[in-house]
């Protein structure tokens, strides 16, 4: 079946499997950053931003992003390199394969929450994991990139 | 030091956090043929027949490969240095699955599609036997999980396959029985740790291509570049020099790809088809295919006086290896001894079986074993403290090791740089231990505290080697190159830090890259926390020769002598200083031909000694009196790895150590069905912490000096996953008055409704 | 594998009804999260998202909630949560996580009646009912009891009443699903207890707001009683149940748990 969807600002029109899963379709056109962790929807580590909602790109049929637009960490500019620097200097990537999940979610987070207290972030995030860091650092990561960006 | 005890930024931190394809999968060529493998449905049988026929006509299927294509060779899985300690029990595929999830087909085609369609076709007829589940039964049961005439081991493990037991072995210091009955407290309790999946966020994956030269290149996510060439060769029985292996970024390890699961598979594919091949795991293959932490079950008698002197441990640990033995004779080791050389005894016994059953293989996961010998030792001390009304942390400040002591269960190795009471003392402050008691009533909740310590080695001693080139390039910088396996720790932006430091440079001055077994060092590998000790120690060797060599060189071009040459690291100068020369000036001359030469060190290093660090963890968690539901609220962990070569990948590791600790504390448990079927085997089924259930942890540090490590380091990698499970079982029972002793410690456990097994 | 053979995004409900009749196999995709990892062929996955049923409609008398609705956004609907005094965001707060959240769909949820659902205990402690293509408009708690059918559920309904509303659960991991949750609401002095993941799915129960807590625990232990599964045993689930009832009785009766 055909598809038209807007990866990264780009125009892509496609003809799929109706099977094919997000995640795939973004990954077959180049956009790596995109990881998947599990197959039950479970991870975060494939999340992108459709029409600027965080959703799981392991768990939606590309079928369905038609007339869509998505955002990967490809395509998150300069917001994403600011956090990733925060993120950095904390030594919180570690692996950095959960990185792009958790870096799009923060970026999603970032938009809707004002002011938000360390619970709400936790929160929030609370569908990325991470089996490296034990989430303090980038904890500290995303409270300095916060405070930072609203100062 | 400018570089050491930095919090430098790690070397590929851009590349990681902007999504650069870096990893395997990213890498992989896109024609590659995709594998996936047909797994046996039967904890034990027999293949009596396979058809393939079905399977083979849909279309897209290249091939299809049973037992009966593979070599016969027998081999082991486990990374480990020739010979060996792990036995040599499986083959690539056999006629007999020993396991829900052993191998049974090899398809091979050009997308997973077809590949999932034609293992639903494969007809195969087993002969069904019935499993062996239960460990604690398997000692000279009737069911024999190895009957082959082929088995084989390099080394003398104790090995008795035949009565089910792949290891098994006794070390006394003193005498036990008789230390205990002198003692006015002697408590005799069971402990029982369960396997855990390392659940590193990357799934098991490789691809094999052949190269120019028809050698078989294989780019792996591992831990053990080189010992997957051996690993290989001898699968496919074929001589080491044919086989290159590459290891790009990994996605995490923590052990588990210390053990070449799916290497195999693709490097057979393509040596067979010559063509690229690919096999990316699943999670649920991830988790029922691949390894585990050994389960493991602990009898301990600890005896003291009223006093609170602790005169004599003795500690029986029964190991499953489950179908296969790789890390079983190894891991069940560091029960005893990483856990008993924490105290000072007057006498202490360790004995041990490993047994086979018809479960998943266990394997390598941080900690080695360590993890579960501490659960036990240190639940011991507590109820100990409990028992005799002592306070926890006195008890140990009374009876723990200390800087000169020589510890007998440890090879008799003395602890040469230990920080241990310094590190409890300041966890002791860090939670306030002094104003607080061990329970704490909240109204709907109890707060309780409790305590452990903990140590690891640091590489294994005279087996683990590193070694490491560097390379004075053209423009004044350099090129390390190394043979350990950065899985995301940063042990590239540490060597290159001990690098810079020897160097007299700025870190961004050494460049590092993957490893490649063509062109790389020989390294033993990334694991048993022996990188940042072992092959650091091989970076300030080669850095030192290098400096020489640069000095000797400067010395011709500027005709003068070596020993009034001084280098700075940016210029070298004669000591009148009436001549000097740039680094940079002094790097194109050498590139210059007729000149000079181009300069480059080598060294390995290898140790004699395994120098433990230490660590002290304090847990203060909520127990609700009504669901029994366990909250952490706050962790402290205070560590002695010598001097931290970087002090914020240092405390990640820590805090992601302990958040591993939490979740088998608290959380995570493989479990099967009576079938042997694993039914804990998603993200879904078996919970990992997120970051809700971790709480607050609050790290710190009591560097001590190693003299045998590089600028007096010791290892960090898997001490900090040891501390939590004893610490949080005592702050439970604390609370709620409950001590539990099979992990991991749920609500139901804590209100008694489900029984210990 | 799933595998689908043919993806229809319908115009109409119409238009999906009629393919959905056409073979047995044929099926609506909701969020597709659970769906998506099952192993078969759908012959036509029959997507509702130009259906117009992804919003909460608010009148006087009622909050009409689309059937493709995710969860996000009843978690943060506010005059909803308002009127339960965040019951509603607070038995779906921790599933999984938000991008989960943005995908799972009330309808999906309803619909499936899964034994494990938080959201189906809570609504079934409100006036709720559920709208489907065919069938037309029926209590959600007689919906529970219905057969699986070849029909649309396009809506649910939450009729506004003045009511005091709590949930409870016990999650082992914080995202994980509830080894037991109960809900309750007191709507015209009756109480509605409801508890699900025992593991069967929830059950509501009616009874007068003066009976006292021994009373209503012996209607819930009759008509909700626990197993055992890899989450928890059938004892532990027992005691859940007492405890998070009584919490619940608590809450609506103003006392302190």
């Amino acid at each position: 079946m055909k598809i038209s969807l807007t990866v990264n600002g780009r125009k892509i029109q496609e003809d799929i499997q109706e099977s094919m899963l997000l995640i795939d379709f973004l990954r077959s056109h180049g956009y790596t950053s995109v990881k998947r962790g599990c197959e039950t929807s479970n991870c975060g580590l494939c999340t992108v931003l459709m029409d600027d909602h965080p959703i799981l790109s392991c768990s939606m049929l590309a079928a369905r992003a038609d007339g869509h637009s998505i955002v990967t960490l490809e395509g998150a500019g300069k917001e994403a390199e600011a956090f990733a620097e925060f993120m950095a200097k904390e030594g919180a990537e570690q692996c950095g394969f959960c990185s792009p999940g958790l870096i799009m979610n923060v970026i999603a987070m970032k938009k809707e929450l004002k002011n938000p207290t360390k619970e709400e972030i936790k929160q929030y995030l609370s569908g990325n994991l991470c089996r490296c860091s034990g989430y303090m650092s980038q904890m500290r990561a995303i409270e300095k990139y916060l405070q930072e960006e609203s100062v | 030091m400018k570089q050491i005890s930095q919090p430098v930024v790690k070397k590929d931190a851009a590349a990681l956090l902007s999504g650069k394809p870096v990893y395997t999968d990213d890498l992989a060529m896109k024609d590659c043929l995709i594998i996936k493998l047909l797994r046996s449905p039967h904890a034990f049988a027999k293949i009596k027949k396979i058809d393939t026929s079905k399977a083979l006509r849909i279309p897209g299927i290249e091939a299809i490969f049973t037992y009966e294509d593979v070599p016969n060779t027998r081999f082991t899985l486990a990374g480990q240095t020739y010979p060996e300690l792990s036995p040599y029990d499986g083959k690539i595929l056999e006629n007999i699955v020993r396991y829900v999830g052993d191998e049974v087909a090899i398809i091979v085609g050009k997308d997973e599609m077809c590949c999932e369609q034609a293992k639903k076709l494969i007809q195969v007829e087993y002969e069904v036997y019935e499993p062996l589940l239960d460990f604690t039964k398997a000692i000279d049961n009737k069911i024999v999980v190895h009957p082959e005439d082929d088995y084989k081991y390099l080394v003398d493990i104790g090995n008795e396959v035949k009565r089910n037991i792949v290891s098994q072995g006794r070390d006394e210091a003193g005498d036990v029985e008789k230390e205990l009955s002198l003692c006015d407290v002697v408590i005799e309790r069971d402990y029982h740790t369960k396997a855990n999946a390392q659940a590193m966020m990357e799934t098991f994956r490789s691809y094999a291509y052949l190269d120019a030269y028809n050698r078989l290149n294989i780019v792996s996510s591992t831990q053990i570049p080189f010992h997957v060439r051996r690993i290989v060769a001898n699968a496919l029985e074929l001589p080491k020099s044919k086989i290159r292996v590459i290891k790009p970024r990994i996605g995490g390890g923590f052990g588990a790809k210390q053990t070449a699961c799916c290497e195999i598979f693709s490097a057979f594919v393509t040596w067979k088809l010559k063509k690229p091949s690919k096999i990316v795991y699943t999670r649920e293959e991830t988790f029922m295919a691949s390894n585990s932490r050994h389960e493991m079950k602990m009898h301990v008698r600890v005896g003291a006086m009223k006093d609170g002197t602790i005169c004599a441990i003795d500690l029986h640990t029964l190991s499953n290896t489950g179908a296969y033995g790789e890390h079983g004779p190894t891991t069940v080791g560091l029960s005893g001894h990483k856990s008993l050389p924490l105290y000072k005894l007057n006498a202490s016994c360790f004995s041990y079986e490993v047994v086979y059953t018809n479960t998943m293989r266990a394997g390598a996961y941080r900690g080695y074993g360590a993890t579960q010998g501490i659960f036990a030792v240190e639940s011991a001390i507590n109820e100990l403290a409990d028992a005799l009304k002592m306070d926890p942390c006195e008890l140990r400040l009374k009876n723990m090791v200390e800087e000169g002591d020589i510890m007998p269960q440890y090879y008799n190795e003395t602890a040469n740089s230990c920080t241990l009471k310094d590190c409890l003392l300041k966890a002791m402050e860090l939670i306030d231990w002094k104003n607080k008691s061990l329970k704490t009533d909240l109204g709907d909740k109890v707060r309780g505290l409790g305590v452990a310590l903990a140590m690891q080695g640091s590489g294994i001693a005279n087996v683990d080697v590193g070694s490491v080139r560097i390379k004075l390039e053209d423009d004044g910088f350099y090129t390390l190159s190394i043979g350990a396996t950065d899985m995301g720790t940063g042990c590239d932006t540490i060597l290159a830090q001990m690098a810079a430091e020897c160097l007299d440079c700025e870190v961004d001055q050494i460049v590092v890259q993957g490893v490649d077994t063509d062109s790389s060092p020989y390294d033993t590998g990334s694991y048993a926390s022996s990188t940042t000790y072992v092959t650091g120690m091989a970076v300030v060797k080669a850095c030192e020769q290098l400096k020489e060599k640069i000095v000797k060189e400067a010395a011709l071009l500027m005709q003068t002598k070596e020993e009034e040459l001084v280098f700075d690291g940016k210029m070298i100068r004669t000591l009148d200083e009436n001549k000097a020369m740039s680094l940079n000036e002094f790097a194109y001359l050498c590139a210059a031909g007729g000149k000079g030469k181009m300069l480059m060190a080598d060294d390995s290093h290898s140790s004699m000694v395994s120098p433990p660090p230490f660590m002290a963890g304090i847990a203060e968690v909520d127990v609700d009196k009504l669901t029994g539901e366990i909250t952490m609220h706050d962790y402290v962990a205070v560590v002695d790895c010598g001097t931290v070569i970087n002090t914020n990948l240092a405390r990640v590791q820590v805090e992601g150590g302990i958040a591993q600790g939490i979740g088998m504390a608290l959380l995570e448990d493989i479990v099967y069905d009576k079938n042997g079927r694993m039914i804990a085997n998603s993200f879904m089924q078996y919970k990992l912490p997120t970051r809700k259930d971790v709480g607050e942890i609050r790290v710190d540090f009591m560097p001590s000096y190693e003299p045998t490590g590089p600028f007096g380091a010791k290892s960090i990698g898997e001490v900090v996953i040891n501390t939590p499970s004893p610490a949080i079982a005592s702050a439970v029972a604390h609370a709620s008055g409950q001590y539990v002793r099979t992990l991991p410690i749920t609500p139901e456990k804590v209100l008694g409704f489900k029984h210990e097994d | 594998m799933l595998k689908i053979q043919k993806y229809v995004r319908a115009e109409s409900l119409e238009e999906a009804y009629q393919e959905l009749i056409k073979n047995r196999n044929n099926q609506i995709i909701g969020g597709m999260l659970w769906l998506k990892m099952e192993d078969r062929v759908i012959p036509s996955a029959i997507d509702l998202s130009k259906c117009q049923l992804d919003s909460i409609e608010e009148n006087e008398n009622e909050f009409k909630i689309g059937a493709m609705c995710t969860f996000y956004q009843l978690e943060t609907h506010e005059a909803l949560n308002q009127m339960c005094q965040g019951m509603i965001a607070k038995s779906v707060r921790d599933i999984v996580g938000v991008q989960f959240k943005n995908m799972a769909t009330i309808g999906g949820s309803i619909y499936s009646r899964f034994g494990f659902s938080d959201i189906l205990t809570a609504l079934l402690c409100l006036d709720c009912d559920v709208v489907c293509y065919k069938k037309g408009q029926i209590a959600l708690k007689e919906y529970i009891h219905e057969p699986y059918e070849k029909d649309i559920l396009t809506h649910v309904i939450i009729h506004k009443r003045k009511m005091k509303a709590a949930f409870e659960c016990v999650r082992r991991s914080s995202t994980d699903f509830s080894v037991l949750n109960a809900a309750g609401a007191l709507i015209d002095h009756q109480l509605r207890i409801c508890v699900g993941a025992r593991p069967h799915k929830a059950e509501m129960i009616e009874i007068e707001e003066q009976c006292d807590l021994q009373d209503i625990l012996k209607q819930v232990h009759e008509a909700m009683p626990c197993e055992s599964n890899m989450r928890a045993s059938k004892e532990y689930r027992e005691h859940l149940r007492d405890v998070l009832v009584e919490k619940v009785v608590n809450e609506l009766k103003g006392e302190k748990a």
